[in-house]
C-alpha cells in the first residue's frame, strides 16, 4: 500500500507539469496583451512605460522562459502577484481554500448519507409506490442544473419563505456565532447536495438490489438473522463498493457546483475567486487556481482509490 | 430495463417455453402485473420524453410563427411588467417580450446542444476508432489525453477556455464540443478493442479490404448504437453547460437570447425575487428540456441493451 501510494505521487508530477503547461500556453493564445490586465483601462499608459513595465513584469521574454520562471517561483512556494491589485497568489486562494471545502464537504455529507439511506429503503421496498416516488425525485434531481436549483433555492427558501439568509458566508458586522454560520451553510450546502443525492440513491438502488439476490443472503436469511443485520451488514458492506466508485467521480463535478453556488449565494470561496480571475484576465490567479485545483482532484482520487482497499478486502494494490 | 421476455401484452400461460421459464424466474420478486406496470411505465416515460422534445423543438423552430413579438422589439412603455394576454410571460428591463425571447433562446440553445455533441463525437469517433484499431502507442497517446481532461473539472476547463477564445454562440458550441470528446472517444475504443479481434474482420483483412475501408464500413456500424446513446445523452449535457457558461456571462453574449443568459438576470436579487417571470420560463425551458432528452436517451440505452436492469 505504501509503495503503490509513493508511486501515484510520483505519477501526479509530470500530470501537473502538463496540466500547468497547456493552461500557461493556452493562455499565451488569448487575444490582446497580457499586459492590459494590469493596467487599468482608464488609465492608459505612454508607450514608453508600457516597454518598462513589460520589461519589469518579464512579459518581454519568450514563452517557455517565462513558464520556466513561473515553475521557478512555484517551487519556491510564491505563486506570484495578481494583476488585478498586486495580491500574492498563493495566500489570496489559501484563503479561500476553506469556505470551498465547507461547502463542498457539507454538501457531499447530505448528499451521501441521504442518497444511501434513500437507496437503501428503494432496494428493500423495490417497485413500490415510494420506490416509484423516489425514482422520479431522482430523474429530476439529476435533470435540474445547480445554478437552477440554486436560483429556485435562493427565491422560495430565502426570499419568499425567509427560512435562511439571502447568502453570504456569515452576517456582517455580528461576531463569531456557530449558529450562524450553520445558517448560511445549510441552504447552499443542501442545493449542491440534490445532484448527489439522487445518483447515490440511484447507484445504491441498484448495488443493493444486486445484493439482496445473492447466496450469502440467502443463507443469512435462513440461519435466522434478523432482516436488519442482513440488510445492514452483510448486502450493504457489499453494494457499497459500486457506490464508492461513484463517490470518487462526484469531486470534479462538486467543485462545478461550488462555482455556481458561490457566484449565486455570495460564498466567498475558490470558485468566486476563480470567477474574478477569469473576468479580470488575471493570469496569475488562473494559473495558480489551476494548479492548487489539479492537487486537490488528484489528491480526491488518491484518497477514492485507498478508500476501495479499506472498504473491499479483495482489493490489495501492489 | 427490457425484460428478458419480448412477448409483453400476452398473458402468462400464452408465453412458451424459454419464455415462460425466463418468465418464471424473474417473477420471484415480481408479481406479473408488477412486471407489466414496470414496463408500461418505462416505454411510456420514452415515449412522453420524445414527444415532450418534439414539441419544444418544433416551438423554437417555429419561433417567428410562434411569438407575436420580435425578441429584440424594445418597449420603453412597458417595462418590467408582468404577464398579460399582450405579453404572456412578462416582459423584461426594456420591454422585450419574454415569451419571444424565451422561445428564440430555445434556436440557439438547442443548436448550441446539438453541435457541440456533433464535434465531440466526431472528434470521439475517429481518435477512439484509431485508439481501439491501432492499440499500442496510438492508444496510449489518445487514453492519456482522455485521462488528463476527465480529471478536470469541466468548468475550471471550460472557464478558462471560455477566458482565452472569448464568448459567442459558436466559440460555445466549440468549447463545450472539444470539452466532451474523451467520453465518445472511450467508448468507441473499448467496442474497437472488441471488434477488431472477430472473424469478419480477420476475414476482410484476408480479402485485402484497405485498412481504412474496414474501419469504415466493417467495423464502425458496430458502435453506431453506443454512440447514438451517447450523443442522446450528451445533448442534455451541452445544453446544460451552455446554460451555465451563459448564465454565468461567459457563454452566448446578449442581445442573442439563450436559455442560460436569460437566466443571467436573475444574478440581479430585485429581478429574482420581484420579476420572476423574467428568469423561470427559461429555467422551465431548460428542465424540460433536458428531462425530455434523459428519458429518450434512456429508453434508447434500454432499447439497445437487453441486459440493463434498474
Amino acid at each position: 500500500m505504501g509503495r503503490y501510494i509513493q508511486r501515484r505521487i510520483l505519477i501526479s508530477i509530470p500530470l501537473l507539469l502538463a496540466v500547468t503547461m497547456l493552461t500557461f500556453g493556452l493562455l499565451q493564445l488569448t487575444p490582446g496583451d497580457p499586459l492590459d490586465s494590469y493596467v487599468p483601462p482608464d488609465q492608459p499608459l505612454p508607450a514608453a512605460q508600457r516597454a518598462a513595465l513589460r520589461h519589469e513584469l518579464g512579459l518581454d521574454r519568450p514563452l517557455p522562459i517565462r513558464y520556466l520562471y513561473w515553475l521557478k517561483e512555484t517551487l519556491q512556494g510564491n505563486l506570484g502577484y495578481r494583476a488585478k491589485n498586486g495580491d500574492a497568489v498563493g495566500p489570496a486562494i489559501l484563503h479561500r481554500v476553506g469556505p470551498t471545502l465547507l461547502l463542498m464537504g457539507t454538501a457531499l455529507v447530505i448528499g451521501i448519507g441521504l442518497g444511501i439511506l434513500l437507496g437503501i429503503v428503494a432496494a428493500v421496498r423495490q417497485y413500490s409506490i415510494f420506490d416509484m416516488l423516489l425514482s422520479l425525485f431522482a430523474f429530476f434531481g439529476i435533470s435540474l442544473p445547480v445554478y437552477l436549483a440554486g436560483l429556485l433555492g435562493l427565491y422560495l427558501f430565502a426570499l419568499r419563505v425567509g427560512w435562511f439568509p439571502a447568502g453570504g458566508y456569515s452576517t456582517p458586522g455580528v461576531g463569531f456565532s456557530l449558529w450562524d454560520h450553520i445558517h448560511h451553510l445549510i441552504l447552499p450546502a443542501a442545493i449542491i447536495a440534490i445532484n448527489y443525492v439522487a445518483s447515490t440513491m440511484r447507484y445504491t438502488r441498484s448495488a443493493m438490489g444486486e445484493a439482496l439476490n445473492q447466496d450469502y443472503v440467502r443463507t443469512a436469511r435462513a440461519k435466522g438473522l434478523s432482516e436488519r443485520v442482513v440488510i445492514g451488514l452483510h448486502a450493504l458492506r457489499n453494494a457499497l463498493l459500486p457506490v464508492a466508485t461513484i463517490v470518487g467521480a462526484y469531486l470534479p463535478n462538486l467543485l462545478s457546483g461550488a462555482v455556481f453556488i458561490e457566484s449565486i449565494y455570495s460564498w466567498p470561496g475558490m470558485g468566486r475567486l476563480f470567477l474574478d480571475g477569469v473576468d479580470s484576465r488575471d493570469y496569475p490567479l488562473i494559473m495558480g487556481m489551476t494548479l492548487i485545483l489539479a492537487v486537490i482532484i488528484l489528491a480526491a482520487n488518491l484518497l477514492t482509490d485507498i478508500a476501495y482497499a479499506l472498504i473491499d478486502p479483495r482489493i490489495r494494490y501492489g | 430495463m427490457a425484460e428478458p421476455i419480448t412477448v409483453d401484452e400476452r398473458p402468462a400461460r400464452a408465453l412458451t417455453g424459454d419464455a415462460e421459464a425466463a418468465l418464471a424466474r424473474r417473477s420471484v420478486s415480481l408479481s406479473p402485473r408488477r412486471q407489466a406496470l414496470r414496463r408500461f411505465l418505462r416505454a411510456r416515460v420514452a415515449v412522453t420524453g420524445l414527444v415532450l422534445f418534439v414539441v419544444i423543438a418544433l416551438l423554437a423552430i417555429a419561433a417567428p410563427l410562434v411569438a407575436r413579438h420580435s425578441p429584440d422589439a424594445i418597449d420603453l412603455l412597458a417595462r418590467n411588467q408582468g404577464p398579460s394576454w399582450q405579453h404572456w410571460f412578462g416582459t423584461d428591463r426594456t420591454g422585450r417580450d419574454t415569451f419571444a425571447r424565451t422561445v428564440y433562446a430555445g434556436r440557439v440553445s438547442l443548436a448550441v446542444g446539438f453541435v457541440a455533441v456533433a464535434i465531440s463525437v466526431g472528434i470521439g469517433a475517429v481518435l477512439g476508432a484509431l485508439a481501439g484499431f491501432f492499440g499500442g502507442l496510438t492508444d496510449g497517446i489518445v487514453m492519456r489525453f482522455t485521462d488528463l481532461i476527465m480529471t478536470f473539472p469541466p468548468i475550471v476547463i471550460l472557464l478558462t477556455l471560455a477566458a482565452i477564445a472569448g464568448p459567442g454562440v459558436g466559440m460555445t458550441m466549440l468549447i463545450i464540443g472539444i470539452l466532451n470528446w474523451p467520453l465518445p472517444c472511450r467508448l468507441v475504443r473499448a467496442k474497437f478493442l472488441a471488434v477488431r479481434e472477430q472473424e469478419f474482420i480477420l476475414a476482410a483483412r484476408a480479402l485485402g479490404v484497405p485498412t481504412r475501408r474496414i474501419i469504415v464500413r466493417h467495423a464502425f456500424p458496430s458502435v453506431l448504437d453506443v454512440l447514438i446513446v451517447y450523443a442522446s445523452l450528451g445533448i442534455a449535457t451541452a445544453i446544460l453547460l451552455e446554460a451555465g457558461l451563459s448564465f454565468l456571462g461567459l457563454g452566448v453574449q446578449p442581445p442573442t437570447p439563450s436559455w442560460g443568459n436569460l437566466l443571467n438576470v436573475a444574478q440581479n436579487v430585485d429581478i429574482l425575487e420581484n420579476q420572476p417571470w423574467q428568469w423561470m420560463p427559461a429555467g422551465a425551458a431548460i428542465i424540460l428540456t433536458v428531462l425530455a432528452v434523459n428519458f429518450i436517451g434512456d429508453g434508447l440505452r434500454d432499447a439497445f441493451d437487453p441486459r440493463t436492469n434498474g
